[in-house]
């Protein structure tokens, strides 16, 4: 009963695959924003399991940078989505389709 | 054997939280399935001894990140029950699977191929917190300051769009003076 690193491999791709079931189900950008909080976690597991098992701390520093850009992609998408919902009321996905492409 | 239990709760309880955050409709389980989520990931750090690492999970995720998600909550309708997108259910969790093995492989392929040699190896008899601020303030000093100026920035565009015309409340304002103010000028939303 050894818990090795492909099993924190395996919860690592189990997390990262709901993370992106969300990204891809979800139409409210405030939950798709939770969605990617889930992705960018379940990465900083494998960052923090292979970095042990290696004996080498690389993989936790990756793991502070990915943890500095998710709080200021926060703090900007956060500021970004106030503006939309304070000029057109709503934060769906749906509206934004203002360029026609 | 503790470490196996201790692995395999914390693996069914994040796997737990993190599915409710993705499939409930109401905004604010979302929002308290994450946090609580966010919180079990750190235990994974505490067990594979990156004990800093955890410590800053907990105050950055659930203490920064999830307030102001919380924050922020408060300025959208979340009573409202949240629409999702009608697609084929197979083929979207099909898709991410694949997508995450992928990213797995991208992870795996290099251990894979032999020899890897630690670049940065623990040294016996020093504690994780000050391994890391040796390798930290050595080796990564110039990212650690590119990431100091990017929160700044980050911090800048945050009061720059969030803190726009945050003196007006329509809440507090009677209808006449919120149309008074409209024709003054017409932007009072934004």
């Amino acid at each position: 009963m050894e818990i090795g690193l492909n099993h924190y491999l395996v919860l690592s791709t189990i997390l990262f695959a709901i993370g992106l079931v969300g990204v891809m189900k979800r139409k409210n950008l405030l939950l798709l924003f939770f969605a990617t909080e889930i992705l960018l976690n379940s990465v900083n597991i494998a960052f923090a399991a292979i970095s042990h098992y290696y004996g080498d701390l690389t993989g936790q520093m990756f793991a502070f940078f990915v943890i500095a850009i998710a709080a200021s992609e926060v703090a900007v998408g956060l500021g970004l989505l106030i503006v939309w919902h304070k000029r057109h009321g709503t934060i769906d996905l749906d509206t934004m389709t203002s360029m026609k492409g | 054997m503790f470490e196996a239990v201790a692995f395999y709760l914390f693996a069914f309880l994040t796997i737990a939280m993190f599915f409710i955050t993705v499939t409930t409709s109401q905004a604010l389980y979302a929002l308290t399935a994450l946090a609580a989520g966010m919180i079990f990931i750190s235990a994974f750090f505490f067990i594979l001894g990156a004990d800093f690492l955890g410590a800053v999970q907990i105050i950055v995720y659930t203490g920064a990140v999830m307030a102001l998600y919380a924050f922020g909550m408060m300025f959208f309708d979340t009573t409202r029950e949240v629409k999702e997108k009608q697609g084929n259910k197979y083929i979207i969790v099909g898709l991410s699977t694949l997508a995450a093995i992928l990213v797995v492989v991208i992870f795996a392929a290099p251990m894979l191929s032999e020899n890897i040699v630690a670049l940065y190896p623990a040294i016996d008899g020093v504690g994780n917190t000050q391994m890391v601020g040796l390798v930290l303030f050595t080796k990564y000093l110039i990212p650690f300051e590119v990431a100091a100026v990017m929160l700044l920035v980050a911090m800048v565009a945050g009061i720059v769009l969030a803190g726009k015309k945050m003196d007006l409340s329509l809440t507090l304002m009677s209808p006449e003076e919120i149309k008074k103010k409209e024709k003054e000028n017409k932007k009072v939303l934004s």
